[in-house]
């Protein structure tokens, strides 16, 4: 039985050294790429190059200083060799020509990872680098909908071009969420940020369709340091997607993005993820390093900004994503599965901090880990002394596969109102050989069985999804859970 | 004459360094039911382990033919499939799993196995709530965990009403009786004799006398320190409870 389960083991093959060598991810790509090292002539490079505005490279440069400043921070429970950040080069202008052919030229194995996840044909192509014809189509099909999104005044692009054109909105809330000097790495990435997405829905409308940048115009290649913004005026409505459930890989190590939601009254942004970047080969060697700062205000009366997210991939991975309620009768959501394998190691959480009257919030955490890996729930509750009547409630579970992984809670709640209403729950379950055992003598197979419990559990989170988001995201939990038992 | 639907041969079984199973013969024909008594220690959950294919116990000798086939070379989930069942002594809960998505998974797997399309959700609710009734399981279980929070009871009545929906060729019930008080053993007997078929055969591992009042089987055994060392017919099984196991060892003993 074991060994059948080690011959399907996918994320085996994908993360094997042989792998590496034999499909290049590390292969040698056309790219204009400034020298490493951060200095201020390096931030003006990469302001000059992207063609911005005085403002723009002030902003960074301010942000720059503020780094200089500050000290990576290390309260996470996570450990790893230390950074050095002059090692990095922080620009590289996406020319890439160097990808196969067609999708004949793709590794087999990913390929047949990407059927598993139920991958459109035109998508894998995408994500597998291919060049030519599948981004021509993927354009196509963007101009569409970038068409129906202007007719209802709703801008969608690449900072990049927001900062060119939109340079209004951008300034007034650029920066307004995470301030630049806000921690170690959001001032890194205000510093030195590429590119990433900027979204701004007016008053009253309601954004149609899920907007996520698959359906965005030179939304590939964002690099390590993406910077996202996304403005829902007075009563507009979004959910925006990040992420794809395929495996991704990037040539940097270092992920540090910021994004920043801003929900005036009346207004609901969700934003939803799914973060599958590389984890590393089996002893976590070379895996991705996903530093991220996310924060919503919820500006106006009566605003929502939910989150949720579904990690599976990363080395190492540092991310709250978290609301302001500043709004009175504001709502703040969290939803979270974070799987941990092998060597991987996860930080994250949330910060609801209540501010307005009647704010309510709502934290679902359902950690997994399974292999080595370690995996942990950081959270604050704050209630501020004028958050008359908030409200919380967080749920935070953790689910153990196997005997050599670790999981972890450090809830904090911090209330200075006196008529706030609390609640926090936690439990910890186990997939042991009992469990599969019994499951087992049912006629139900070891990884069908991972699948089910895993499904289960994670079922709270992943009904928040949008729904095809949620049928690849249920996949990609029992693919990255293979092998992990047996 | 029907070919047996189980046939164990000099098996010897033990878990790390201490054999357990010490040689034991048995054979069961579809339709019978088998009880299987003996005292604390002796083997009896040993013996179902082994059949179901626990990979804590190693098999150092015999051989067990299921139907004619080698049992002991097929993965648990593959025994399962071919028709075998075991209602565990201490079931365990499943967390985040509800019974009905359980129950239909593993349904639609040993159907699959058997080349049959899966059964939709109408057919499947209906059947479940038929059998629900058999063990008088309350239709509110079935959007539960599995197991989780119920009483030991509830868990026992859970395994038969498990075994009603899978119908099975061959049901091990380890110890199903213990920690049951005297209405549930009742359900669970009427459950069970409502399941005996032509096609069906039992084989019931107790320790008690007091389960074989309700379900009456063809057949006794008594197993103790790893071999059957006593076959008989119920009124073995009454025998035992007047005179306690000591009467059996000694006689044991004397043979040995």
């Amino acid at each position: 039985m074991s060994e059948r389960v080690e011959s399907t083991d996918i994320l085996d093959q994908l993360t094997s050294e042989d792998y590496q060598y034999k499909y290049g991810f590390e292969s040698p790509i056309e790219e204009e790429i400034v020298p490493p090292g951060l200095d201020e002539t390096i931030i003006r490079m990469i302001s000059e190059k992207k063609g911005e505005p005085e403002w723009m490279l002030q902003w960074r440069l301010q942000a720059f200083r503020y780094w200089q400043q500050m000290k990576e921070p290390h309260w996470a429970n996570v450990r790893y060799s230390p950074i050095d950040y002059q090692a990095i080069s922080y620009y590289a202008a996406p020319k890439r020509s160097g990808g196969p052919k067609s999708l004949e030229d793709v590794d087999p194995e990913l390929r047949r990872t990407f059927e598993k996840l139920g991958i459109p044909l035109h998508e894998q192509e995408l994500l597998a680098g291919v060049a030519v014809d599948a981004v021509l189509d993927s354009v196509s099909v963007a101009t569409t909908f970038r068409e129906k999104l202007r007719s209802l005044g709703i801008i969608f692009c690449s900072m990049s071009e927001a900062i060119r054109e939109h340079p209004d909105l951008v300034r007034k809330y650029l920066g307004t969420v995470v301030p630049p000097n806000d921690n170690f790495f959001a001032a890194l990435n205000s510093a030195v940020f590429s590119d990433g997405s900027f979204c701004y829905v007016p008053p009253g409308v309601r954004c149609p369709i899920e907007l996520s940048t698959y359906f965005r115009i030179n939304a590939r290649n964002t690099g390590q340091f993406e910077r996202t913004l996304i403005i829902a005026d007075e009563g507009a409505y979004v959910s925006y997607l990040e992420g794809c459930t395929a495996p991704m890989r990037d040539e940097n190590q270092l992920h540090a993005a910021v994004v920043e939601l801003v929900a005036l009254a009346g207004a609901e942004i969700k934003y939803s993820t799914v973060q599958n970047w590389y984890p590393g080969d089996k002893e976590g060697r070379g895996g991705i390093y996903n530093f991220v700062t996310k924060r919503g205000v919820c500006l106006g009366d009566s605003s929502k900004i939910s989150w949720t997210q579904v990690e599976t991939g990363s080395a190492i991975t540092w991310k709250y994503p978290s609301v302001i309620l500043k709004g009175d009768n504001s709502v703040g959501e969290f939803y979270s599965v974070a799987v941990t394998n092998n060597r991987q190691q996860a930080d994250t959480g949330t910060k609801m901090t209540h501010i307005g009257r009647n704010t309510r919030s709502r934290i679902v955490s359902k950690g997994i880990s399974a292999g080595y890996s370690n995996n942990s729930y950081r959270g604050l509750v704050r209630i501020n002394p004028s958050a008359d009547g908030a409200r919380n409630f967080s749920q935070c579970d953790s689910l153990l596969i196997g005997d050599k992984c670790g999981a972890h809670t450090f809830p904090y709640i911090e209330v200075a109102n006196p008529t706030a209403i609390v609640e926090h729950e936690a439990t910890t379950s186990k997939i042991g050989e009992d469990i599969l055992f019994y499951c087992n003598q049912r006629g139900i197979d070891t990884e069908t069985a991972v699948a089910l419990i895993i499904n289960g559990y994670a079922r709270e989170v992943l009904s928040k999804l949008p729904l095809e988001f949620a049928v690849e995201a249920q996949k990609l939990l029992a693919i990255s859970l293979e092998g992990s038992v047996g | 004459m029907k070919r047996p639907i189980l046939e164990i041969r000099n098996l010897h079984a033990r878990v790390g360094e201490s054999e357990i199973l010490r040689g034991v013969d048995l054979v069961v024909y579809p339709g019978e039911v088998h009880a299987i008594m003996g005292p604390n220690g002796s083997g009896k959950s040993t013996l179902a382990s082994v059949l179901a294919g626990r990979e804590d116990y190693e098999v150092t000798e015999g051989e067990v033919l299921f139907d004619g086939k080698n049992l002991l070379e097929l993965s648990p989930e593959e025994r399962a499939r071919e028709g075998l069942f075991l209602a565990f002594q201490y079931p365990v809960e499943i967390p985040g799993v509800s019974t009905a998505t359980f129950l239909k998974t593993a349904l639609n797997e040993l159907r699959k196995h058997r080349g049959l399309e899966p059964l939709d959700a109408m057919e499947f609710m209906t059947i479940m709530r038929q059998r629900a009734a058999l063990v008088q399981i309350d239709p509110a279980f079935f959007s539960r965990s599995v197991n989780e929070g119920f009483s030991g009871g509830e868990k026992k009545r859970n395994e038969i009403f498990q075994l009603a929906m899978l119908e099975p060729r061959l049901a091990i019930l380890d110890e199903t009786d213990s920690g049951l008080d005297i209405d549930a053993l009742r359900i669970v007997a009427d459950g069970v004799n409502a399941l005996r078929s032509p096609d069906r055969a039992f084989v019931i591992i107790t320790h008690y006398q007091r389960l074989l009042n309700y379900i009456v089987p063809d057949v006794v055994h008594v197993l103790y320190r790893g071999r059957i060392i006593k076959t008989g017919t119920k009124e073995l099984a009454l025998e035992l409870e007047a005179k306690g196991y000591d009467w059996i060892k000694d006689t044991a003993e004397l043979e040995a």
